[in-house]
């Protein structure tokens, strides 16, 4: 038993952050909600912490109901966006708060306290910090001491409110690795909450797209990228070309092997799914505008001259021996052949 | 850019003439003394009492204001209620309001026959008005705003996620208070604890009314310094006058480490 | 209607009574220390009905008051906003040594007792000070006089719009000048066109708060007036010697003014640090 949200919804004024929320996370995964900004998945985040108070619905954490718990009763480890990490206190009172908060029944003595703070530094490979004071620190090591601290109470379940953001692109890519070993080593539930759909994919062991207050759909990185449940999240994971059957030239379509739908006339294409080859009679055509570099793979442009109102731009993706094996230049004609594609209304 | 020199030749001036000279003729006055003459005039018993009383009143009334400011300060921030813009900006009332003005509303309220001055008296059997409690009560006054001003701002800007993560890492509300609230807060508190400590120290206008001015009891240095120039006892005047400088002197300098900290405290993170 | 409420946590909201504490205690403290006073000037005031208000307000003594009050803030005023725009121009946009000193020097007067104020005028220019027997010999009252009473209320206005000026222009920076001097425009063009419209919140807040301080100033003043009825008692002397006389008409009448003043400049204050703040705001806004 991990998390349970059941019926959750929250309202601020007329705002419907959150409508209806179901959600069942397993014990021990490491679960992205991912959605765009306005979406709900920090509020959803916040009331599973019982930093927020859903107005209705329940919550449950290893199978107890904890919706009327405060936050202090919930065992929870959280990590703030901006780490919060108490300025007035050096990286190791930070870590040890959790610790000299609890009851005095329950409380370690400081010897003990102490051995356990050298150990969470260890483990964040920040041992020589214990006397820093946090504006003393870099970004990524704040985000690691914040870390550690919402660790030090051993929580059920850690949560991370965009724990990437607030870090440059280069601290962030080695972060997200740390952050899935991290979890690998403990198997503590986490959730953590993105904008970046790369971050999700490469991090997560599960994920929740969110939109407007509702999941659009629950999985694994490759399930939601695979098999995307609707247009929103086939659009929102990844690159994809939309093809609608009332603005496209049908017999282009139709030329382009795109097999005929059974349900719905809007066709998401992602860009590996899309192959070229030289330009023969009887095929679909378009006229090969620009390519990019993207390490193995290279991203073609194509314009569709045929299609109805616009002149609307094709990605394809194949890899780079592929590409040059067709011998094309700008301004030349290929010919477009559509291998597979998820159809929505 | 243009007018460095103009600017800052006129400033210069300005601050020589209005302010630096005048002060200059205080302590070259005070250097026609003889040293034992300097010590005589300190040392008088009228003299050491006043400096007790000053300092004294302006200690105990700081601190109530500190305490009272923050009360005034966190509620002003953290709680709605109705006409809060309104008590928002009565609050520099002491700062708008000529010290003449406040000193004879204060003795009037405190005076036994006075409002507040007949409900204490009747309830404590505490005589507030002419009495060194007179004095403590009018730097309260003068000394809240001091306080209010300072903590708010740094109220205001408090990361109140600092409050979430000491929850969630399982502190109760109290806790959070003592360990992560009240130690954000201390400088600014401190800073205004000295401001209203310093403005307090020099007040004349708000207090003399309420004092009772006996000496000994109830006698500020300002009056004492205002009663020796009356009496044309311009050494004794001088001699008192250059040592309240001094004091002041100092508390500016420890007021500016304190804003300084307080000011790398507000500018991190 | 249903109307939704927001609930907070438990653990993050403060206990309601501690809250009912906290809003209590200061509508007390307010109450009491600010609300009374102000009340209390109006009924001390009017005690006795409007007809010895007025007569006491008319008094010629009172009305000799009043023209002196008005004729030291309208020359300190001017003055004080001079060198205020003087000196943040030369702290805010030029970097020179002991710049830190020149800011500690200007807010001095801030923190010297307003007798001492007065006391070093005398020092100066007393019948036993520096310049007395020079004077004396001239024919030229300072001290007991009505210049005394200009000087001691230059001194304790001293910093009121220079440290209003400097934080404002030091966060506005210099870019927009430069941008005009760039352009062509002369440096009192630029101060003019730039500069002046870039302060003008900040700056009537400045002049704002001098001008209360001038107009009720009474520890310095009363050192170096020398209490003369008629020639040398602004406002709040009178004030006092009203009061002193029992009076207390007459004495509550002159405090009705000085607190009418208060209060117009508290809601003025207001205003402009609403106004400052939208413009603090937009300038942010558009600089990102």
């Amino acid at each position: 038993m991990g998390i349970i949200l059941n019926n959750i919804s929250k309202k601020f004024g007329d705002f419907t952050a959150l409508d209806n929320i179901h959600l069942d996370i397993p014990e021990g995964e490491l679960v992205a909600l991912l959605g765009p900004s306005g979406c709900g998945k920090t509020t959803l985040l916040r009331i599973i912490a019982g930093l927020e108070q859903p107005d209705a619905g329940q919550v449950f954490l290893k199978g107890n109901e904890v919706t009327e718990q405060p936050v202090k009763n919930r065992q929870i480890g959280f990590v703030f966006q901006h780490y919060a990490l108490f300025r007035h206190m050096t990286v190791f009172g930070n870590i040890a708060f959790g610790l000299r908060v609890k009851p005095r029944k329950q409380r370690l003595s400081e010897a003990e306290i102490k051995d356990k703070v050298h150990a969470l530094l260890k483990l964040v490979q920040l041992d020589w910090l214990a006397n820093r004071f946090p504006e003393q620190l870099s970004g990524g090591q704040r985000q690691r001491i914040a870390l550690a601290r919402a660790l030090a109470v051993e929580p059920s379940v850690l949560l991370l409110d965009e724990p990437f953001g607030a870090l440059d692109a280069s601290v962030r890519k080695d972060l997200r690795l740390w952050l899935r070993h991290l979890h690998h080593e403990l198997n503590v539930t986490s959730i953590f909450v993105t904008h970046d759909q790369e971050e999700a994919m490469e991090v997560a062991s599960q994920i929740v797209v969110l939109n407007h207050g509702h999941i659009e759909q629950q999985g694994s990185p490759s399930d939601i990228y695979d098999h995307p449940a609707n247009a929103f999240v086939s659009r929102f994971i990844g690159q994809t070309n939309v093809f609608d059957l009332e603005q496209t030239d049908t017999f282009w379509l139709k030329n382009s092997g795109l097999p005929t739908p059974q349900i719905g006339k809007v066709a998401h294409v992602r860009p590996h799914n899309i192959e070229l080859a030289k330009a023969t009679a009887g095929t679909a055509q378009a006229v090969l505008k620009d390519w990019q570099h993207l390490g193995a793979l290279i991203r073609v442009e194509l314009l569709n001259k045929e299609a109805d109102d616009e002149v609307a731009i094709i990605f394809a993706e194949m890899p780079n021996e592929q590409f040059k094996a067709l011998q094309i230049d700008k301004g030349e004609k290929v010919a477009v052949r559509i291998r597979h594609a998820h159809w929505f209304h | 850019m243009p007018g460095f020199r103009p600017a800052i030749s006129f400033t210069l001036v300005y601050l020589a003439l209005i302010v630096l000279i005048p002060l200059s003729a205080l302590l070259l006055k005070t250097f026609q003394l003889s040293p034992e003459q300097f010590w005589a005039i300190l040392t008088n018993a009228r003299v050491i009492a006043s400096f007790r009383v000053t300092f004294g009143s302006a200690l105990l009334a700081a601190a109530v204001a500190g305490v009272f400011g923050f009360i005034i300060a966190w509620t002003l921030v953290r709680y709605p209620f109705p006409g809060k813009r309104l008590f928002d900006a009565l609050i520099d009332l002491p700062f708008a309001l000529p010290t003449a003005v406040a000193g004879i509303v204060l003795a009037t309220i405190y005076q036994p026959s006075g409002v507040i001055g007949k409900a204490i008296m009747s309830l404590l059997g505490v005589q507030v008005a002419y009495q060194p409690l007179g004095i403590v009560f009018a730097m309260i006054f003068i000394g809240l705003p001091f306080v209010v001003r300072t903590i708010e701002p740094v109220l205001q800007e408090f990361d109140t996620a600092m409050e979430e993560a000491a929850a969630s890492l399982g502190a109760n509300r109290w806790q959070t208070f003592i360990k992560v609230i009240l130690p954000n807060i201390l400088p600014a508190t401190l800073t205004g604890f000295a401001l209203a400590f310093a403005r307090g120290v020099g007040e004349y206008g708000s207090v003399i009314f309420i004092a009772g001015n006996m000496p000994y009891i109830s006698e500020i240095v300002p009056l004492l310094i205002m009663t020796k120039l009356e009496q044309y006892d311009y050494a004794g005047a001088t001699a008192i006058g250059l040592v309240m400088l001094v004091l002041s002197f100092i508390l500016l300098l420890l007021i500016n480490l304190l804003q300084g900290w307080l000011r790398r405290q507000r500018g991190q993170l | 209607m249903n109307v939704s409420v927001t609930r907070k946590p438990l653990s993050l909201a403060d206990p309601n009574g501690f809250r009912y504490l906290s809003i209590g205690l200061t509508l007390a403290i307010t109450s009491l220390f600010l609300v009374l006073p102000l009340a209390t000037v109006l009924t001390e005031a009017f005690s006795k009905g409007l007809g010895p208000y007025s007569d006491s307000l008319t008094h010629p003594d009172t009305l000799a008051a009043i023209r002196l009050t008005l004729l030291t803030a309208a020359i300190t005023v001017p003055l004080t906003t001079v060198f205020g725009v003087a000196a943040a121009w030369a702290v805010a946009r030029f970097s020179f040594p002991g710049k830190n000193l020149l800011v500690t020097l200007i807010d001095l007067p801030f923190s010297v007792s307003p007798v001492i104020a007065g006391l070093i005028y005398v020092l100066v220019f007393g019948a036993q000070g520096w310049l007395g027997p020079w004077l004396a010999a001239h024919d030229i009252k300072i001290i007991f006089a009505v210049p005394g009473i200009i000087l001691a209320t230059l001194f304790v206005t001293f910093p009121f719009v220079a440290r209003e000026l400097i934080p404002l222009m030091q966060e506005i920076g210099c870019e927009e000048e430069e941008a005009a001097l760039s352009l062509g425009a002369g440096p009192w063009q630029m101060f003019f066109s730039i500069t002046l419209p870039n302060i003008k919140w900040g700056l009537l807040y400045g002049v704002l708060l001098c001008n209360a301080r001038a107009m009720g100033e009474f520890g310095a003043v009363s050192v170096v007036s020398g209490h003369i009825r008629g020639l040398t008692n602004t406002l709040p002397l009178h004030v006092e010697v009203t009061y002193n006389e029992y009076d207390f008409i007459g004495s509550f009448a002159g405090a009705s003014l000085l607190a009418g003043l208060a209060v117009v400049t508290l809601i003025v204050k207001t205003f402009l640090e609403w106004r400052q703040a939208q413009d603090l705001k937009a300038a942010r806004l558009a600089s990102e």
